[in-house]
């Protein structure tokens, strides 16, 4: 602990609140996760890398982080927006839409997945209209895109929404007063604001949608090569009682998701910086 | 904010309305219309089967664990949650990035591996295993385990949300309350609390949301008894593999109902904060 | 606070656990793990188990039910899970079970028929009228057919789809290994939708209004004909198909520390008995005992796991492990 008190901070609590932080993140994620990590020792370096770059599982990282990547990136705009509209405008309705915000993560992924093939399959609700256009979005990768952003959309509007609150009307004034037009005053003062809070709601909604199982499932089809998202294939190594491959492939998810969201928060870091 | 340079701090009126029109479209394609499907569904048959159906003993059993679970690890996560906002936001220290992205972490687990880590640690074949059943103690397969679970996976909730949130903000409002003479408690209660109220709400609510609606991971670590270990979602899926959707879209419709819940909370709030300016 | 926090969430398990050991100790209680199609069958017949234990001994048994995919309930068990007896898809599951040593080896000797009280099959649920005219195996493989069957990878019954279209293959003119695999290759080709489980298969066949035909157990076939429309679907048995036969046994290891051995022993004989094989053949399971009517459909031809494909063990490795036969279906060529 030595080298943290040399720093310039009149704040009390950095001792027992950092001490109980890594404390409580071990005992629940990281011991836990470490049983992976062991479970796949078992295997030598050469099964490893067989396990985890075979033909099918290098299709379903592919697969799982692109459609992982693009449904992102949908919420990531449409959330802003959404929390926007919602903090800023008044309209009929609001306070119902605003409550709705958080029902993709109440209703059981399997429910959300079955729903959504129901609205979206060839005899849907919405799916009938499409079909004649050749659009087909039920059992294809277009399903799992559609999926990944249901189950993530509460991520950016939930984190976007509180800063947006907090934003100070005095600090648009300012703006204003400083001879600033609307679209200057969103693009430099507000954005600039809201950029660490998009960049924490994409990564969350990014790393929830690469794990996401349940739902997918019912509307991706599963097809070999096509449409298999990569928990899919866990499960079939576990169906084999083969624990090890199992391990070793949620090893590699683990480890990459792991990467990204550490850049995604150095990325962050360095916005506010900008910020500032 | 005041009529006179309301024009100045907002957009005009169309562009206004074209963006809550988008908004609008985006929620009633991804929100409004599965929740209308699932309500359709669960009345399909009338609201005397849809309450027919809540009162399954197996129904209530499963209502019952559910809120069991929420009320044990929503606290914890949210006291981990402040905590670790605390330290993270209102001091520097090296390794801070890698300790923000560890506490990401368990959202980018698969809910599978969720369940699956808690089996390779206390399931027979696991490390503690052997002596867990030699003293009869069970955590997997029985309650603990569907605890152990949810906290897992909600586990990043609260405090992501306070993160950003007590950032954006600094820390000169504490210092100024620890300068005027205020204890460490005091500042935080009286300074720090206000200002976080919000992403406070959203993170307890976010976090309460998906403790009731895990299936995934609770699905590995549950067994499956019926009336014994199966949560609201995991008994919305044996009544939808039972051909009775119906009864399984009604027991669904229970946790869309939570998003009441936040609607309550929220205007409860926003009632008590407008109270506290008036006065 | 670390500390008082820890102890909060200890008290807390602590409580739970005990509420859940007292619950358990209040009558004869069995743990029956099983998979997914057998719900309806085992509430069924576990009251009717409890009235007979009632009149012959006087005690009370309850029996817990737990179902689920077969391959992920044997892992439950194997995990853990205490379940007094087991009623699974597959042998296989139950091997694995007894490789851990929770049930005793030769296990399929114990009881009557290779422990395997009843016996299904697997046949096709088509549109009313069967507007293709899906009537045998080869039916299948007809170009625009569209057929929709689970995963063999993570279900039990797709294993007993996939098995079947293969000993069709091989009996038929010119039949071997190559020729199998080939048939078996088109008619994946004819697939669209790989659910996970068999029941998903069902609701993609009959919600989602997907496919020609669907493949499945000749009970689920039967169940998803009463619950979800018998004017809109027709059973076509075919002439050939294949013997399942999912099999009981007690887990030694955990009957003996609950002490429910001889419950758990006679909950499984009863199976045996007239009334328990007319619940199972009320439920569509075919029974053992060929006094016992059935309202089924006789099949000319089944084949058998054991004759035609050397066992569980086998079958599994060649087909369905990794790089087995199945995979290298949808696996490019190199």
């Amino acid at each position: 602990m030595n080298i943290f008190k040399h720093q310039n901070n009149v704040l009390p609590g950095f001792g027992p609140t950092l001490g109980f932080t890594v404390f409580y993140l071990s005992l629940i994620v990281l011991i836990p996760l470490s049983a992976l990590v062991f479970r796949t020792a078992g295997l030598t370096w050469g099964e490893f890398i067989a396990t985890v770059t075979a033909p099918r599982v290098l299709a379903s990282y592919k697969v799982t982080f692109g459609a992982a990547i693009i449904a992102a990136t949908i919420n990531a705009f449409f959330g802003v927006l959404v929390a926007w509209v919602l903090v800023r405008y008044r309209f009929p309705g609001r306070r119902i839409i605003d409550a709705l915000v958080d029902l993709p993560f109440a209703l059981p992924t399997a429910v959300a997945g079955i729903t959504l093939a129901t609205i979206y399959s060839a005899n849907g609700w919405v799916g009938r209209f499409l079909e004649p256009h050749g659009i087909k979005i039920a059992f294809t990768p277009v399903g799992i895109v559609l999926a990944m952003t249901f189950i993530g959309l509460p991520f950016v509007v939930r984190t976007v929404q509180p800063v947006i609150e907090e934003i100070e009307v005095e600090l648009e004034e300012a703006a204003v007063c400083l001879g600033a037009n609307r679209w200057q005053t969103l693009q430099r003062v507000i954005f600039p604001m809201l950029l660490p809070s998009i960049l924490t709601g994409f990564a969350l909604a990014f790393a929830r949608a690469v794990g996401e199982y349940g739902s997918i499932i019912f509307i991706a089809g599963n097809m070999p090569m096509v449409s298999e998202i990569t928990p899919l294939l866990i499960i079939t190594k576990l169906e084999q009682f083969d624990y090890q491959g199992a391990t070793a492939i949620a090893c590699v998810m683990l480890l990459t998701s792991f990467m990204m969201l550490l850049v995604i928060n150095l990325l962050q870091k360095w916005s506010r910086r900008y910020a500032e | 904010m005041t009529k006179r340079n309301a024009h100045e701090t907002t957009e005009p009126a169309i562009v206004r309305w074209l963006l809550i029109a988008t908004a609008l479209v985006f929620l009633a394609l991804f929100l409004a219309l599965p929740l209308a499907a699932v309500f359709s569904q669960a009345f399909e048959k009338g609201l005397g089967v849809y309450l027919e159906t809540l009162k399954e003993p197996d129904t209530l059993s499963s209502i019952k664990l559910t809120l069991i679970t929420a009320a044990v690890s929503v606290p914890l996560n949210l006291f981990f949650g402040v905590t670790a906002a605390w330290a993270i936001a209102k001091f520097s220290f090296p390794g801070k990035n890698l300790l923000i992205t560890l506490i990401d972490l368990p959202f980018s687990v698969s809910p599978v591996i969720s369940g699956l880590i808690f089996v390779l640690i206390f399931g027979l074949q696991g490390w503690l295993g052997p002596w867990l059943q030699s003293h009869d103690i069970k955590i997997v397969f029985a309650v603990p385990g569907i605890i152990l679970a949810t906290i897992f996976v909600t586990f990043p909730f609260v405090a992501r949300e306070l993160i950003p949130l007590m950032e954006a903000q600094g820390k000169e409002e504490e210092e100024a309350a620890l300068v005027l003479g205020a204890s460490g408690l005091q500042t935080f209660f009286l300074v720090t609390l206000p200002n976080i109220k919000w992403g406070l709400i959203y993170g307890v609510i976010l976090c309460n949301a998906r403790a009731m609606g895990e299936f995934g991971a609770v699905s590995v670590v549950s067994g499956h008894i019926r009336g014994m270990t199966n949560t609201v979602p995991l008994h919305v899926e044996i009544l939808y593999n039972e051909y009775n959707n119906t009864a399984a879209f009604a027991v669904a419709s229970l946790l869309a109902f939570l998003a009441l819940i936040t609607l309550v909370v929220k205007t409860i709030a926003e009632w008590k904060v407008r109270q506290q300016l008036e006065h | 606070m670390k500390i008082r926090a820890f102890i909060t969430t200890m008290g807390a398990f602590a409580l739970v656990v005990t509420t859940v050991i007292t619950a358990f100790a209040a009558d004869v209680t069995l743990l029956n793990v099983s998979y997914d199609p057998t719900r309806e069958l085992y509430t069924d017949y576990n009251s009717a188990f409890a009235n007979y234990w009632q009149k012959k001994t006087g005690d009370k048994v309850t029996i817990k039910q737990s179902h689920g995919g077969a391959g992920k309930q044997a892992r439950a068990v194997i995990d853990g899970l205490e379940a007094d007896v087991v009623t699974l898809a597959l042998a296989y599951d139950i091997d694995a079970i007894a490789d851990k040593g929770l049930i005793k080896t030769g296990w399929q000797k114990e009881l009557p028929h290779n422990s395997s009280p009843y016996t299904s099959t697997i046949v096709f649920l088509v549109r009313k009228g069967n507007p293709k005219g899906i009537k045998n195996w080869n039916d299948l493989v007809k170009p625009g057919i569209s057929v929709i069957t689970p995963n063999p990878k993570t279900s039990g019954g797709a294993r007993w789809n996939y098995l079947a279209a293969w000993a069709f293959a091989l009996h038929h003119k010119g039949g071997n290994d190559a020729k199998a695999k080939e048939f078996v290759a088109k008619l994946f080709k004819n697939v669209p939708v790989l659910d996970s489980g068999a029941r998903g298969s069902t609701n993609t066949f009959v919600q989602r209004g997907l496919g020609d035909v669907l493949l499945a157990w000749e009970n689920e076939a039967f169940l998803a004909i009463n619950e979800l429309g018998p004017d809109k679907f027709d059973i076509v048995t075919p002439p050939e198909s294949i013997l399942a036969e999912p099999p009981v046994t007690v887990i030694d290891k955990v009957a003996d520390k609950h002490g429910t051995r001889k419950v758990a022993e006679e909950y499984l004989k009863y199976l045996y008995t007239d009334e328990g094989q007319k619940i199972a053949a009320k439920h569509y399971y075919r029974p053992i005992n060929p006094k016992i009517p059935t309202r089924l459909a006789k099949v000319k031809k089944l084949y058998t796991i054991d004759k035609d494909f050397g066992g569980w063990q086998k079958a599994q490795k060649t087909h369905f492990s990794d790089g087995g036969t199945f995979d290298q279906i949808y696996t490019p060529v190199k």
